[in-house]
């Protein structure tokens, strides 16, 4: 198995860090990772992109041209992106902002509203574990369980209160996310 | 117990270097390598291991801290990019002058100037021609891998230490921000003053009354004496590659064309040779981890058995020319690779085999 990710939206979205948690999440289920994030001057506001790889053999490139699956947070990347999504291929994406949906119809299409959906949570930085959620949902490739230990892992000690609401909004996720198109 | 942990290249430089029993590290940030200070910072090894961790008022201060230290045996190092890089190299060759151990990291980006904060493979002449003014050669370790970035922090002070010589990680942006899966090693002692005195007779302890002083200096004005230590020094780095080179080499056994790539080049061409081998073209990769001393005697060897080689590094052919000496003209040699902060993707190594080397 291996699976080619890309997450790309806004900074300030938690692409970088949903993109750690899976990484984490995969390390725990004894898999091969890799994580490679555009760094510099993407801030909040700027766009913000990190490619992951999960797999059961070792990682040979960690820059990819071609994903399995695409994550699209924002208008910038699925423009980016869309063409990048090998056929057959998922590309799951929140439709908040986004004026030009997908195109292609020779890719699998999910879509996960988690912007509206964390905005009635406790806080709305949940938004990225809900989408995490709704990958998952599509995507099984590694269990509840471990991904709560990738939390745990990748969330500083002092903020493991929110572990329970961040396990909220990733079961949110796997809820609300919808099938657009199947190939 | 394996302790496995998700970092970054960066991260796992730090965290080695307590580990592994350094005395001090002295740095000034840039991007992309100050997560290295930061992470040092956040472990804060002066309230368990005694490291110390100093941020310099510049990187000419950290590398003279460096030449402070290691002429007292203590294990020091330092760690910056390119331009930063640039900066140490008078110190470099002072340390190379004295003799004195240190290890020195260099994250690269793109040049020439300030360049871009984006990965680079420029700083490959700079690094193994020695860097600074005079004859002198620095041992050089390229990592590939996170995990690599760990592991050679131990193995550069171990070859530092054995020739008296400062050793140099040339990493980039790519292996220092990436994040994947380290074996962390186990957490060494640093040397007490005593083993320093057993390890390192040359060190600058104080002067016992059964020994002569110690004198850490670069300068020579007589210059018999000075030819001879020049001729003493190369001995050394000759000595260094017949001892210590090291590679990896992957599907080059039956291999007709063969990449030649370090670093984070070396893991876009593995992908390269995948695809190559798919389409039933028998390519296999040279990956050399010491810069210098450089693989030669192994690249003139598969020389006689291939059809030609591409050297595949982020710059516009430096590496390309070690190569080239190496195979003393058996095959044809080509160089490929994007520059500026621009990195290949595989695909585009398969191209430039194919247009360069098999076509060409």
């Amino acid at each position: 198995m291996s699976e080619e990710i890309i997450i790309a939206g806004f900074g300030g979205q938690g692409v970088l860090s949903m993109g750690k948690i899976l990484a984490y999440s995969g390390v725990m289920q004894d898999m091969e990772v890799s994580w490679m994030p555009s760094y510099g001057p993407e801030m909040r506001g700027g766009t913000a992109n990190v490619s992951v790889i999960l797999s059961d053999n070792r990682i040979s490139s960690p820059i990819l041209k071609e994903f399995d699956t695409a994550i699209i947070l924002n208008q910038q990347s699925m423009d980016k992106f869309e063409d990048a999504i090998k056929p057959g291929g998922l590309l799951l994406y929140d439709g908040n902002g986004i004026t030009r949906h997908p195109e292609r119809t020779d890719i699998r299409v999910y879509r996960v509203d988690a912007a509206a959906e964390a905005s009635k949570m406790e806080s709305s930085k949940t938004f990225n574990m809900i989408v995490l959620g709704g990958y998952l949902k599509v995507k099984p490739l590694v269990s509840m369980e471990n991904v709560m230990t990738g939390l745990k892992k990748s969330l500083p000690e002092r903020h493991h209160k929110l572990l329970p609401l961040n396990e909220k909004a990733i079961i949110r996720g796997t809820e609300i996310v919808q099938k657009i198109q199947e190939v | 117990m394996r302790e496995v942990r998700l970092m970054k290249g960066n991260e796992a430089i730090a965290e080695a270097a307590i580990r592994c029993g350094v005395d001090g590290y002295f740095g000034y940030p840039i991007t992309p390598q100050s997560e290295v200070m930061e992470t040092l910072m956040d472990l804060k090894p002066w309230e368990t291991t005694g490291m110390e961790v100093l941020q310099a008022e510049s990187e000419v201060a950290s590398i003279n801290m460096l030449y402070g230290g290691a002429g007292c045996g203590k294990k020091v190092m330092t760690s910056s990019s390119s331009p930063g890089i640039s900066l140490m190299q008078e110190g470099l060759s002072y340390l190379a002058g004295a003799e004195l151990p240190c290890v020195v990291v260099n994250v690269v980006r793109g040049g020439p100037g300030l360049g871009t904060i984006q990965p680079s493979q420029s700083d490959y002449f700079q690094s193994v021609r020695g860097g600074g003014h005079g004859d002198y050669n620095t041992i050089v370790l390229a990592p590939s891998s996170v995990q690599e970035m760990s592991d050679f922090v131990e193995l550069a002070f171990d070859l530092a230490f054995k020739y008296r010589n400062p050793a140099i990680i040339l990493s980039d942006g790519m292996i220092g921000q990436m994040m994947e899966k380290v074996e962390m090693k186990p957490f060494k002692k640093r040397w007490t003053n005593e083993e320093i005195e057993k390890y390192c007779p040359w060190a600058t302890t104080g002067k016992k009354k059964d020994r002569e002083r110690n004198i850490i200096t670069s300068v020579e004005l007589d210059s018999q004496v000075f030819e001879s230590f020049n001729h003493k020094l190369v001995a050394k780095y000759r000595k260094m590659e017949e001892e210590e080179v090291r590679f990896e080499s992957f599907q080059c056994e039956d291999a007709d064309y063969i990449i030649v790539a370090y670093g984070s080049s070396a893991r876009i061409c593995q992908k390269s040779i995948d695809i190559l081998r798919s389409k039933g073209i028998k390519a296999g990769l040279l990956r050399p981890i010491t810069l210098f001393p450089f693989p030669k005697a192994e690249l003139n060897s598969i020389a006689d058995r291939v059809k030609g080689m591409l050297s595949v590094e982020m710059s516009t052919g430096q590496m390309v020319e070690d190569v080239r000496l190496a195979v003393e003209g058996k095959v044809k040699v080509e160089h490929f690779g994007r520059v500026g902060g621009m990195v290949h993707s595989p695909e585009e190594v398969v191209e430039a085999l194919e247009q360069k080397i098999i076509g060409g």
